[in-house]
């Protein structure tokens, strides 16, 4: 009986059967169909993602013709983690040459909205002369990260302390309180670079902090988009769906606590984004090809209501990728072909 | 084309590849675009003496895909104060 080398989502090696791995991708998506009230894959589909899971190779492609492009988020810290520690240009230049990015990120290590408002002077000078010297559109990115608001670490009451006394109005007002505030310094810091030149503005991790962080992107993506409307505005998830912490902010009449891809990215498209990223978590307990056709459902379904462009995002712990600090490149290959192929996505 | 347009990753290809005067599958044969990019000096992999680079090479893109590029539109305001 053949064996079929895979693994599980926490990146541990595994092997199915035929029988095995057909269910597995069959469970998966009848699972993502039933969480986000979507359409299950095709019997052709799932054939598909069989096929790709059972080719013998270490690395596997997608066909000539079907190559997409690439954007990344927070490159200049990601490659000072692997201990090369480079200059941010030189960091975006060996991107650009080396790694074939199609587009770069310019981050700062303290990758979150609220304290780059305080050193955005010192950022705009990096990206100018970056600018000048690479050749790719060039992002400036960071995160809205509403939990920096909360005490200790921001002027508001901490709604993790206010919900288990059961302060549901109180923490609700907090949440409110910082989602105006993350507004404000993601504007600020988002006119200085596009002052500055920025081909674009990454909103990223966008829901991490639940509903209110959603929220706070949008509106944020919104008022961007009205005082510049050339300006190109990446939006990437945190997370496969919004966390309902305050539970009852809507955005144009639409409540976000709850919402999946599909419908995260009509509001997005609403706020005036043009790239719109979603996410879909790893369940480090399943295999692999459980987690990839439970992703590409939820894609797939998130592509279908796209007028924008969308590129998932796939990384450690996300797009059926491994929950792994240096994913396996089997797995990945396998996650973006099938992503590729399967989604009409526009880029990864 | 997606950033500045908002296009779908087909109607970028098609654009692309429309306006450098290629087919859309050339656009991803590596040795193909290289002559491309070294003939309409839009940049390449191993920067020459002479060849166009980094922000020159925008003005070219900008002029060629017919799109503002922020830092191109910035270069000429700074050098025209």
């Amino acid at each position: 009986m053949l064996k079929i080398r895979t693994r599980y989502g926490d990146g541990t090696p595994l092997e199915l059967s035929e029988r095995e791995l057909m269910a597995d991708l069959e469970n998966g998506t009848a699972d993502a169909a039933e969480c986000g009230n979507v359409p299950a894959l095709s019997k052709e589909e799932l054939q598909h993602l069989f096929d790709i899971f059972s080719a013998p190779y270490s690395f596997v492609s997608v066909e000539p013709g079907n190559e997409v492009v690439l954007s990344y988020d927070a490159g200049t810290l990601k490659i000072r983690r692997v201990g090369v520690n480079v200059d941010r240009i030189q960091a975006l230049q060996i991107y650009e040459k080396l790694l074939g990015a199609d587009s770069m990120e310019l981050c700062h290590i303290d990758y979150s909205f609220k304290p780059i408002k305080s050193i955005v002077t010192m950022e705009q000078p990096i990206l100018e002369q970056a600018l000048l010297t690479t050749h790719i559109p060039l992002f400036y990115g960071a995160m809205p990260n509403l939990g920096l608001y909360s005490q200790p670490d921001g002027p508001f009451p901490n709604p993790a302390e206010l919900l288990p006394l059961g302060k549901i109005d109180e923490a609700q007002a907090a949440y409110e309180a910082a989602a105006e505030e993350a507004v404000k310094d993601m504007l600020y810091t988002s006119e200085k670079m596009v002052t500055s030149g920025a081909d674009g503005i990454n909103l990223d991790t966008v829901g991490g902090a639940g509903d209110a962080d959603f929220f706070a992107a949008l509106i944020a993506a919104r008022k961007l988009k009205e005082r510049y409307p050339d300006i190109c505005i990446e939006l990437g998830m945190a997370g496969e769906f919004i966390l309902g912490m305050h539970s009852e902010l809507e955005f144009d009449g639409v409540r976000l606590a709850g919402l999946y891809p599909h419908d995260q990215v009509k509001l997005a498209q609403q706020a005036g984004v043009t790239i719109f990223g979603p996410v879909v978590n790893t369940n480090t307990s399943e295999s692999c090809p459980w987690n990839l056709a439970r992703a590409v459902t939820f894609v797939k379904a998130c592509c279908n209501e796209a007028r924008i462009p969308v590129h998932v995002n796939m990384g450690m712990g996300v797009g059926a990728v491994t929950v792994n600090d240096h994913p396996p490149i089997d797995m990945v290959s396998r996650a973006s072909k099938a992503m590729v192929e399967i989604c009409r996505l526009d880029g990864l | 084309m997606q950033m500045t347009r908002g296009m779908k990753i087909k109607q970028a290809k098609k654009y692309v590849a429309d306006k450098l005067g290629i087919s859309i599958s050339d656009l991803t044969d590596p040795v193909i675009m290289t002559e491309v990019r070294d003939d309409l000096q839009i940049g390449v992999m191993t920067p020459l003496p002479g060849c166009a680079k980094g922000i020159e090479a925008k003005f070219k893109i900008a002029d060629l895909l017919d799109i503002d590029i922020a830092c191109v539109r910035r270069f000429r305001d700074m050098i025209a104060k």
